[in-house]
């Protein structure tokens, strides 16, 4: 790492931790419907929500309706995706006439967005209408957030509640997190990326003169260049905000109108990690802890740290190969060397690497680079944190509900340990919780690793397209790399991120159908387990703090919460991982 | 209590603020606050639109500087359909495209010397609109014995156009090649049609 690196890095943690109190203090105000500065704005526009839906909101519900109501909302949306995909070539804002999405591709882009993953199996400018973009991508991004935020909620109030049935009103809770928390926040990042230079128009792409003309491959002259546009800067706040990470364009924010410049770039990175960090504060506000909060915070740190570490120290080594042809990569006053295969030269390899292990630490899952291009061990960063289930930091409101789960399971081998029933936040750990804790970790393993052994069987590999009989080959990189591919892919639908090793070729009825089911699977069979845990600790009463009570603020507890998400990560990835990265790491230094 | 109603009245109330109030609005506010930056940064040369600020170009001409190599397809610099290699670190697809890449910038008598990295590898969105300084130094040559000027002079305008790091921390110092192709036609156009 360059010392300016290390500047780069430390100023945007300082920037991150600096925001977790007010923001986390503020959202706790909202869950808990008590007055947080906007309720003159947006009170009347929440109420009148409330009256034309027929929401009592304060009627609560047991986790079970909670639960039928988080699908219910989910299934609209991803109805509502889908056929609006199907149908835009008949829909207004279409000014380039983009035909209808094959019905593979449109399920697989409706699973993905519903279920907060935001994998992209599509270019966005050669495939999206504005109106499918605003409407059906756009409200998925505030929606499935919300979801997310609200299911973490109800955990956090089953957690702190005694002897109660309830675990809050959905619809209040999506409401407020949408209205209150993510509308506010996106129109400002909206309005700051503008300045930048990221576009937001309804008009067509418009057509530039070349300064000079050039040919193609096949001798053709070209003079024009299209330049897209498109309402994009409103789009690109949520979904770094969301932790949703779906590009407005093919290269996501690595594209020059999506982020221009070293502002806008890390006003987007400190977005994703934001209210998944924020929301640690929240959570020991309403457990009436803070320490609690702070406590789980630092776990994530603990495992972010090191690793971006590694990432950065991989892709300023930079690679071997290319730099045996005779070329410069030394980091030097004029330009950042590295391996820059894949970034962009305004964010270089300390912005590149940063991004790239914060939007796979958060499931946000937007890229500034491509991922497939780094060096071996660079590129098993995002990965391994994908695998390590989007606890360190995660999805907004997913991350912090699969940390407490694995908080759940910490305290439970602590209590094996020393042969006591385990208690978290005062509430007992008792078989149910654990068969449902274990539901939530063991099912994203099951089907990454299911999924990937499937696929390299031999329906992932090859493709035919409507238009030629010709197989093609779905991986674009030779040996362990091509499996890469595909493990990345499954690591990132089986863990609702969405970042990818993009050459896989993942646009074909294989990948389309296959990575869309695991997404929902993997957001869907977390979230109602979940639920029933938030149910039934909101049943319990309390057990008062006695002498074989372990601390769960200090930090022998981070220590073992950082071990066992570690464990069941290595546990589970290790063998995949020497197959693909580090074999491959192997192989590139070899001479 | 019902799930209907308030799934299907609440999703289309959301849908109406969110998919439709926000973006309008952001785009109202946009276009009045910062109709350039909001309508793609386009730059103009005697009132024709020749690109835009942010989005590179494809330079093969010897007289100008030449931006990164792009992986768009079907050409290079297609703004319409951004995309990287995705080449991986070991595949030997990469190892000849850099070798190639390299070949090309040393086949003019006037570059000699390691080229830096960011000169000879495909970006990310394959529309980086800018070069390392050492990239554009590495050109200056070239560039200058194609128009028929000195060195000193076309560096004097690279100095210019080297944007440094924001405050002194954030992003990577770089130029931008098309404005700096630009500048370089402005200054030295008449020498150029002479040649």
């Amino acid at each position: 790492m360059t010392l300016n690196a290390w500047w780069q890095c430390g100023l945007y943690l300082a920037a991150l931790l600096c925001l977790v109190k007010p923001l986390g203090a503020y959202m706790a105000r909202v869950y808990e419907r008590q007055p947080c500065g906007l309720d003159r704005l947006l009170g009347p526009c929440e109420r009148w929500c409330y009256r034309l839906a027929g929401i009592d909101p304060d009627r609560e519900s047991s986790w079970r309706h909670y639960a039928v109501c988080v699908i219910a909302v989910n299934f609209v949306g991803l109805l509502v995706v889908y056929f609006l995909q199907r149908a835009q070539a008949w829909l207004p804002f279409n000014p380039q006439t983009l035909p209808a999405v094959s019905p593979d591709s449109a399920f697989n882009t409706a699973a993905s967005f519903a279920s907060n993953t935001n994998w992209q199996g599509y270019g966005g400018e050669t495939t999206m209408s504005y109106l499918t973009q605003m409407l059906g991508l756009g409200v998925q991004n505030f929606l499935s957030a919300a979801t997310g935020m609200a299911v973490l909620v109800a955990l956090v109030r089953g957690i702190a509640r005694r002897s109660a049935e309830t675990i809050g009103n959905f619809w209040v809770d999506l409401t407020r997190s949408t209205l209150y928390i993510l509308l506010p926040l996106s129109l400002v990042l909206a309005i700051a990326l503008v300045s930048q230079g990221v576009v937001q128009s309804f008009a067509p792409y418009q057509t530039v003169h070349l300064l000079e003309p050039t040919s193609d491959a096949d001798g053709n002259t070209i003079t024009e260049q299209t330049l897209p546009l498109g309402p994009a800067a409103s789009q690109i706040a949520i979904k770094q905000l969301g932790t949703n990470g779906g590009g407005f364009f093919n290269a996501n924010s690595a594209h020059p109108y999506e982020n221009p410049t070293p502002i806008s770039n890390f006003l987007e990175l400190l977005s994703i990690l934001l209210i998944p960090a924020a929301l640690c504060y929240t959570f020991g506000a309403m457990v009436g802890a803070r320490r609690q909060g702070w406590a789980v915070l630092a776990a994530m740190l603990a495992i972010f740290v090191p690793l971006l570490v590694i990432c950065q120290t991989a892709e300023q080594a930079g690679n071997p190969r290319i730099a045996a042809l005779g070329v410069d990569d030394v980091a030097g006053s004029e330009h950042s060397g590295g391996n820059m295969e894949g970034k962009e030269v305004r964010f270089g390899i300390a912005n590149s690497a940063l991004w790239a292990t914060a939007t796979t630490a958060a499931s946000n899952g937007s890229v500034n680079s491509t991922h497939d291009s780094y060096t071996p061990l660079g590129g098993l960063v995002p990965m391994s944190l994908m695998q390590l289930g989007e606890v360190v930091f995660g999805g907004v409101g997913s991350g912090l509900y699969g940390m407490l789960v694995f908080a759940i399971i910490a305290v439970f081998i602590a209590g094996l340990m020393v042969g006591r029933t385990p208690e978290y936040l005062g509430k007992k750990i008792e078989a149910y919780e654990i068969k449902m804790a274990a539901l939530v970790v063991l099912i994203p393993c099951a089907v990454v690793l299911v999924g990937t052994a499937i696929a390299v069987l031999g329906p992932g590999l090859t493709y035919t397209t409507a238009d030629s009989p010709d197989l093609k080959q779905n991986v674009a990189n030779p040996g362990p790399h091509g499996f890469s591919e595909v493990l990345y892919a499954f690591s990132s639908a089986g863990n609702n991120n969405g970042s990818a090793f993009a050459g896989l070729s993942a646009n074909a009825p294989f990948y389309n159908v296959a990575l869309g089911v695991t997404m929902l699977i993997s957001r869907y069979w977390l979230i109602v387990p979940t639920l029933a845990i938030a149910g039934s600790l909101a049943r319990k009463k309390a057990t008062p703090v006695g002498l074989g009570t372990l601390p769960t603020h200090s930090p022998l507890f981070v220590v073992l919460l950082v071990g066992v998400v570690l464990l069941v990560g290595a546990l589970t990835f290790v063998p995949a991982l020497a197959l693909g990265p580090i074999v491959e790491h192997l192989q590139m230094v070899a001479p | 209590m019902s799930t209907i109603r308030p799934t299907l009245v609440l999703f289309l109330l959301l849908t109406l603020v969110t998919g439709a109030i926000y973006p309008a609005l952001v785009t109202g506010v946009a276009q009045v606050v910062f109709p350039d930056a909001a309508n793609g940064s386009v730059v103009e040369r005697n009132g024709r639109a020749v690109g835009s600020e942010l989005i590179g170009q494809l330079f093969v001409s010897p007289a100008y500087f030449w931006s990164r190599p792009s992986a768009t397809a079907p050409h290079a610099y297609n703004a319409a359909s951004s995309s990287g290699s995705n080449l991986g670190p070991t595949n030997p697809a990469l190892v000849d495209a850099v070798k190639r890449r390299i070949e090309a910038l040393q086949a003019d008598p006037n570059v000699e010397g390691p080229p830096p990295v960011d000169l000879v590898t495909a970006s990310a969105s394959g529309l980086d609109p800018h070069i390392s300084p050492a990239a554009a130094e590495y050109q200056i040559r070239r560039v200058a014995a194609a128009r028929g000027v000195s060195a000193d002079a076309v560096r004097e305008l690279v100095k210019a156009h080297i944007e440094p790091r924001t405050l002194g921390v954030l992003g990577e110092p770089r130029v931008n090649v098309l404005l700096l192709n630009l500048d370089l036609d402005r200054q030295f156009a008449a020498k150029r049609a002479a040649e």
